[in-house]
């Protein structure tokens, strides 16, 4: 029996705890990830929902970008939201810098504004789009897991995966996309 | 949880307060502060005509910001803008709605349209946001629909004080509910003039039905780490950036000390990078009673 896998959920800001039951009940632990003394024992990555341009700036004002890129190098990411939005290698409305590790082109709030957040499902899950980004083009080595509305919503490529959606926030545990996480860290 | 749809997914409305968790949500005037606001690292922010000290200076009645500086602040941001409509005032919300804001507040710093009755949520798309000094309000609050709560404080006065007053008898109230037996949830939806179904989510989670943020009063870095620690999921400054000597760094201060409220030193490394005073503040006891914003609400 190999031991449980620890996955990291970056807790600078976001919807972090929501996380912890699917993680527990795909069969792996929930750690929350603030420093990089924090990354010891870290499997692989949760970049959280939340405000990207928030977490963006909280990550440079701690130094915290050149340690997250070496682990996301070498370890599965998986960003939510937000967390989507700083793996895309093109951001825009507007432009912001991101980690790039992911080859896609997202829209900020591609959806509108809260008036426009809504559940729909997604592989017969039913989740949550809340001011989410939409993600307009993906390079030729992503693959598309799923569509909604004729635009790619959840997507993989290699050991990276994003999701514009919300399946932590569907209260069914564990959701189709953390156990899809889990399998991904092997 | 949360409040549950159908598939048992968390309401939309708190959907989005559980994405600012963690964060500060910051009260901005013009175009220029919102942007102050969003470089900062605020998740949000609220958009008025006046902040609260200025509100409390001018006296007379105090509404729903104009149209023009709302919709000024949400073309400057990308982050969610939120806006205050008057305690009872439905049409001012259906106005906040139409111009697509993301969150309205209906908030005790605007004066009241209806000294009994508060908005009824439910009718709108948009979540609100109400304040409160107990459980029962908080209750009364979320059974009318509020998709998320906030202490009141005393707002405008730099004063943490009474937003401490609120989160600390919300969680004893919280406590002595939980630990109540189940045959004595009805007297207590009784005595606290709660909802006698939202109070059972209480007793079964231990915690509001929604999230739970703190305001009114916040100045300084260690009052956002100080409400954070007793159970505050985000804090709202109101008054404590733009009337302080230095907007600019308080508003990243108190970011940085809301992101690690648990770690001291941290904490204490955003207190020396204010370069400059905090708002003067007031003590409760020098304000005439009429201008207690915490007792507006029913």
């Amino acid at each position: 029996m190999c031991k449980k896998k620890t996955i990291g959920v970056l807790a600078l800001q976001g919807a972090v705890e929501p996380h912890k039951p699917h993680i527990e009940q795909a069969g792996a632990q929930f750690k929350t990830v603030k420093k990089s003394a924090d990354f010891r024992g870290v499997d692989a990555y949760i970049l959280p929902g939340g405000e990207s341009t928030t977490m963006l700036n909280l990550i440079n004002r701690f130094a915290l970008w050149d340690d997250l890129a070496a682990e996301f190098a070498k370890k599965p990411v998986w960003g939510v939201c937000a967390g989507s939005i700083l793996l895309a290698k093109t951001v825009k409305n507007p432009s912001q810098s991101s980690f790039g590790l992911l080859d896609m082109v997202v829209e900020r709030n591609g959806y509108g504004r809260q008036i426009d957040s809504h559940h729909d499902e997604i592989n017969g899950y039913n989740v949550s789009f809340i001011r989410a980004p939409v993600i307009d083009a993906v390079g030729p080595g992503v693959e598309v897991l799923a569509e909604h509305e004729g635009k790619p919503v959840w997507v993989k490529s290699g050991n990276i995966m994003a999701t514009t959606f919300h399946p932590e926030l569907t209260l069914d545990f564990p959701s189709p996309m953390h156990r899809s996480f889990v399998d991904l860290i092997g | 949880m949360s409040q549950k749809t159908t598939g048992n997914v968390i309401n939309i409305k708190t959907g989005l307060a559980e994405m600012l968790k963690g964060g500060v949500i910051m009260d901005v005037v013009t175009a220029e502060q919102a942007k102050v606001a969003e470089d900062a690292g605020a998740v949000a922010v609220m958009a008025l005509e006046r902040v609260p000290s200025d509100i409390r200076k001018a006296g007379g009645v105090a509404r729903m910001s104009p149209p023009e500086v709302i919709e000024e602040v949400m073309k400057s941001v990308s982050i969610p803008v939120m806006a205050k409509c008057r305690i009872g005032h439905f049409a001012e919300a259906q106005l906040l709605q139409e111009m697509g804001v993301d969150y309205i507040d209906e908030s005790e710093v605007l004066t009241p349209a209806d000294e009994e009755f508060h908005v009824n949520k439910h009718d709108f798309k948009v979540p609100f946001v109400c304040g409160a000094k107990n459980l029962g309000e908080a209750l009364r609050r979320i059974g009318e629909g509020a998709a998320l709560m906030r202490t009141k404080g005393e707002p405008g006065t730099g004063n943490i004080v009474e937003a401490v007053r609120h989160m600390r008898r919300i969680n004893r109230e919280i406590r002595a509910v939980v630990s109540a037996s189940d045959d004595e949830l009805m007297t207590m939806a009784r005595d606290f003039a709660a909802p006698y179904e939202l109070l059972k989510i209480v007793k079964a989670e231990g915690k509001l039905p929604v999230p739970n943020f703190a305001a009114g009063g916040v100045a300084t870095p260690a009052d956002a780490a100080l409400l954070m620690q007793m159970g505050a999921e985000t804090v709202f400054v109101g008054s404590g950036i733009f009337k302080s000597d230095n907007p600019e760094k308080f508003a990243k201060a108190i970011v940085k000390a809301t992101a690690h409220f648990d770690d001291p030193a941290i904490v204490l490394e955003a207190s020396k990078e204010l370069d400059g005073v905090a708002m003067r503040g007031t003590e409760i006891s020098e304000i005439d009673e009429p201008m207690l914003m915490a007792n507006r609400g029913w």
